[in-house]
């Protein structure tokens, strides 16, 4: 047999949608036993190239070449059989069934009677997880498993169908920086067993860290394609945006006013977090960072009412008061803008116009008992264009709306209750360079303002980008609260975030 | 329609058909799919006036519309929960159980099976306003059941229609009411040409779509439709939405109840059995989805529309009535399977 040069080869790939040229004529070239990693702004095209591959959207035009063989008219589960496998951003196991079952779905072994084999079933997935060196019991439900797990779960399915590339979509977007080394190691292992990977991301230290070849795209085009040792981080940025982005964290120092909201002792009843304290002051942005499952975010959502506190008071304006829903939160002029978009933010089949109302219909009912379109209709696009949502018109139904739209779509909702505390957790996450520091830029706006501001971000220059002061929390319980400084590095953080500062007790 | 709603309107629709122009470029095909129930309605209507022509007979349009009241009042109700996400099973037994107490409170003095032998012969105001609280009560009780204890509202709406129909029938033993008063017989009659049914129908019609667009009620009905997570974290008041949401459901199988006692002048307790699934398709025809947060009071008034037209127009063709059930199970299938090309969100 010829020795291919390439596992995957990609020519002039073109795909239109209807209205949209997703892709204008792009290749890719993917070698044996390489990472690859995909670069780009979210609609740059990595993902629909990867559809194209897997041959969930056949392209409309180009050539697809796979070990040499020019492949043509398959669907996903051909591209499975042949080892072109693809772990998906959102994952979607069966929940309630057991990781035997979900590895092995649809093609589970047969005894001779045709009934199911389960014990074969199971010593078949152990050979298959102890390749990847993941010691978990089979028979374990999916839903008990975290979404580390789970991705590796995905991971070892892709194995047990001898995949030979393995597509990555973001795998590392909710994992913590220890799950991510374990992936790392685990994409190293799978590299030198000859597998090749393609790796789509918007971590840029993490592509830095792992791909061998980085191909960047923007807008359907290919813009570049090469070694990594050939980029740099701002080269890299400036051919994803198209732009130098000169400042990535545009934080303005703001005038910094007396407390607003003042936390002490605060305990949740699901035990998640235990007597935790801090303040907010007026225009002082407040970062609050920790490993995932530190409690970060049932701090804030017991904060807002949606989970039950057991103890603890919080005080606005000096005042104490009790939040017990997110209704009462708004009431007390507190917004939050939620860490999963899809999951408990926007209403994918309303408007754009409908999802930004629904947090402040109360102040547009008229005398009547009616609401005051005009006046919500005026307030809308206000924002719409003060915030620049890309959007052909408020009418559009806002699932059709790119990920970093969508979630300014939810800072305009929140924005319209006109806040004085704005919760944010994770908001940049899956969003675009661009889109983002356009994000950051309002929040710093907002600070300015006066409103006081909750940051969580599990991405640490984010976090040190954009504080005034930076909480750290690990394992539901603060292990300090730092000023920011210029000087500031990761590696302080990420002690106490590891509960390694036993010595540095809390600094208020 | 006020100027702003029907700027909301326009544009709304201005968008979708730029978006779907660009997508496409065939206008006919796009007024197809966005119409599509329209033209389906007008074109029963022309199939079915060709071969009788006696369907265009004024008497039979209005006639139509008469039969249509009934499930098409239920449908208004239906839609909005269908919006949320939710169902409503009971709606049928609400209905006879309403009417029946409605019936038992509205009989003429002189009725032979009078259900209270002392009490005289009551003003129409009374039966109405007890049906209402009954639809309003039990439709509250469906509510309460889902939003305070969370079971799904499948569940508690089918406890609810098993027992409201044995609470009617225990009502009357089983026997039906009949002998109502001209007042209550003339909720189901005519002023002039125009059968009341019809208004009542239409003042329904308008009091949900006012409802369904014109207050917070309304957006949060369809926001609790889009993502109830989204919705409480906005600061919905999801329960008490709810809540309110299965009463209105009950209040308009109330109203139903009075249509239907007025027009047949007697309430069987084992009225209105399965009305609830026609209602369910009518909302469903005119394009409400069971995905949530999507639905018309236009489309289930169509909706309603579509099977009154076809039930009429088939009997006065004289197909048999096996024929018209399979037709109806068809309509609903391909429906949905419409819309949901519709609604697919296009990638």
């Amino acid at each position: 047999m010829e020795e291919q040069k390439y596992l995957v080869e990609m020519k002039n790939i073109l795909k239109n949608f209807p209205g949209v040229q997703a892709l204008r004529g792009v290749d890719l070239n993917v070698g044996y036993g390489e990472i690859h990693a995909l670069v780009g702004e979210n609609g740059a095209g990595k993902s629909t190239l990867m559809k194209c591959l897997i041959g969930m959207h056949p392209p409309t035009s180009g050539q697809i070449f796979f070990e040499g063989n020019e492949l043509n008219n398959y669907n996903t589960s051909d591209a499975l059989k042949m080892g072109i496998a693809m772990i998906h951003q959102e994952l979607s196991p069966v929940l309630h069934r057991s990781i035997m079952e979900n590895i092995w779905l649809g093609r589970e072994p047969k005894t001779k009677f045709g009934f199911v084999d389960h014990q074969k079933m199971y010593d078949m997935t152990k050979e298959v997880l102890k390749t990847i060196n993941l010691d978990v019991d089979p028979k374990m439900l999916m839903v008990d498993l975290t979404i580390a797990k789970t991705q590796m779960i995905e991971i070892a399915k892709a194995i047990s169908y001898n995949a030979k590339v393995i597509i990555m979509d973001e795998p590392t977007s909710a994992l913590t920086k220890k799950e991510i080394v374990q992936l790392f190691g685990i994409m190293r292992q799978l590299k030198a067993d000859g597998k090749s990977l393609i790796y789509i991301s918007h971590k840029l230290d993490e592509i830095f860290e792992i791909s061998d070849k980085i191909t960047v795209f923007r807008d359907g085009k290919l813009i570049g394609t090469d070694n990594k040792e050939k980029f740099d981080v701002q080269s890299l940025i400036k051919m994803m945006v198209g732009r130098d982005v000169t400042e990535m964290f545009p934080k303005i120092d703001c005038e910094i006013g007396e407390i607003k909201l003042a936390v002490t002792g605060l305990s949740d009843t699901g035990g998640r977090f235990n007597d935790v304290s801090f303040n907010v002051r007026k225009g002082e942005i407040l970062g609050i960072a920790g490993l995932v499952g530190a409690g970060r975010t049932e701090v804030i959502e017991t904060l807002f009412g949606i989970r039950r506190k057991m103890s603890g008071q919080v005080m606005i304006d000096g005042k104490e008061i009790d939040i017990e829903s997110p209704m009462d939160a708004i009431k007390n002029k507190m917004a939050l803008l939620t860490e999963d978009r899809r999951l408990d933010g926007i209403f994918p089949s309303l408007t754009v116009f409908q999802n930004t109302i629904i947090a402040n219909l109360r102040s547009y009912i008229k005398k009547n008992g009616l609401l005051d379109n005009t006046k919500a209709l005026k307030d809308v696009n206000h924002y719409v264009e003060a915030i620049k949502i890309k959007t052909p018109s408020i009418f559009q139904r806002v699932e059709n709306l790119s990920g970093g739209n969508q979630q300014k779509v939810l800072v305009a909702r929140w924005l319209l209750t006109e806040p004085e505390i704005l919760i944010l957790d994770e908001p940049t996450r899956g969003i675009d360079v661009g889109a983002k520091a356009e994000i950051h830029r309002l929040i710093t706006a907002l600070a300015g303002q006066g409103k006081s501001i909750i940051m969580v971000s599990s991405e640490l220059p984010e976090v040190m980008g954009m504080s005034d002061r930076i909480m750290i929390m690990h394992e539901g319980k603060v292990t300090g609260i730092i000023d920011n400084r210029k000087d500031l590095s990761q590696e302080e953080i990420m002690t106490f975030a590891t509960g390694n500062s036993s010595a540095n007790q809390a600094k208020m | 329609m006020s100027d702003s709603s029907k700027k909301i309107a326009n544009e709304a629709e201005k968008a979708e058909d730029l978006k779907q122009q660009k997508a496409n470029g065939n206008k006919l095909l796009i007024y197809l799919k966005k119409y599509g129930i329209i033209f389906a309605l007008i074109l029963l209507i022309v199939g079915i006036s060709i071969a009788e022509p006696k369907f265009l007979n004024p008497t039979n349009i209005f006639n139509v519309l008469t039969q249509s009241s009934i499930y098409g009042i239920m449908a208004l109700g239906m839609t909005l929960i269908i919006i949320s996400k939710g169902i409503d099973l009971s709606v049928g037994s609400i209905l006879a159980f309403a009417g029946i107490v409605a019936a038992s409170l509205g009989q003429v003095s002189t009725a032979t099976n009078k259900f209270f032998p002392n009490l005289g012969e009551m003003p129409v105001i009374v039966p109405i306003l007890a049906a209402l609280a009954i639809g309003a009560i039990l439709g509250g009780i469906n509510g309460g059941l889902i939003a305070y204890t969370g079971i799904p509202a499948f569940i508690a709406t089918l406890g609810m229609m098993t027992m409201a129909r044995g609470v009617t029938l225990m009502y009357t033993s089983g026997k039906p009411v009949t002998q109502l008063t001209p007042d209550f017989m003339f909720l189901g009659g005519k002023i002039g040409v125009i059968p009341v049914p019809v208004l009542i129908y239409a003042l329904m019609a308008g009091i949900t779509w006012v409802l369904l667009n014109h207050t917070s009620f309304g957006k949060n009905v369809y926001a609790i439709g889009g993502n109830i997570k989204a919705a409480e974290i906005s600061g919905v008041n999801v329960k008490k939405n709810l809540l309110i949401l299965y009463a209105f459901c009950g209040l308009m199988a109330a109203v139903a109840a009075i249509v239907f006692a007025g027009r047949v002048g007697s309430v069987h307790p084992g009225a209105a059995v399965g009305y609830e699934l026609t209602a369910i398709a009518a909302s469903v025809i005119g394009g409400t989805s069971f995905d949530g947060g999507i639905g018309t009071v236009g489309g289930a008034v169509i909706g309603a529309l579509v099977l009154g037209v076809l039930r009429n127009g088939l009997t006065l063709l004289g197909v048999q009535a096996y024929w018209q059930q399979i037709l109806e199970g068809l309509i609903i299938i391909v429906a949905v399977i419409i819309d949901m090309r519709k609604n697919s969100k296009k990638k």
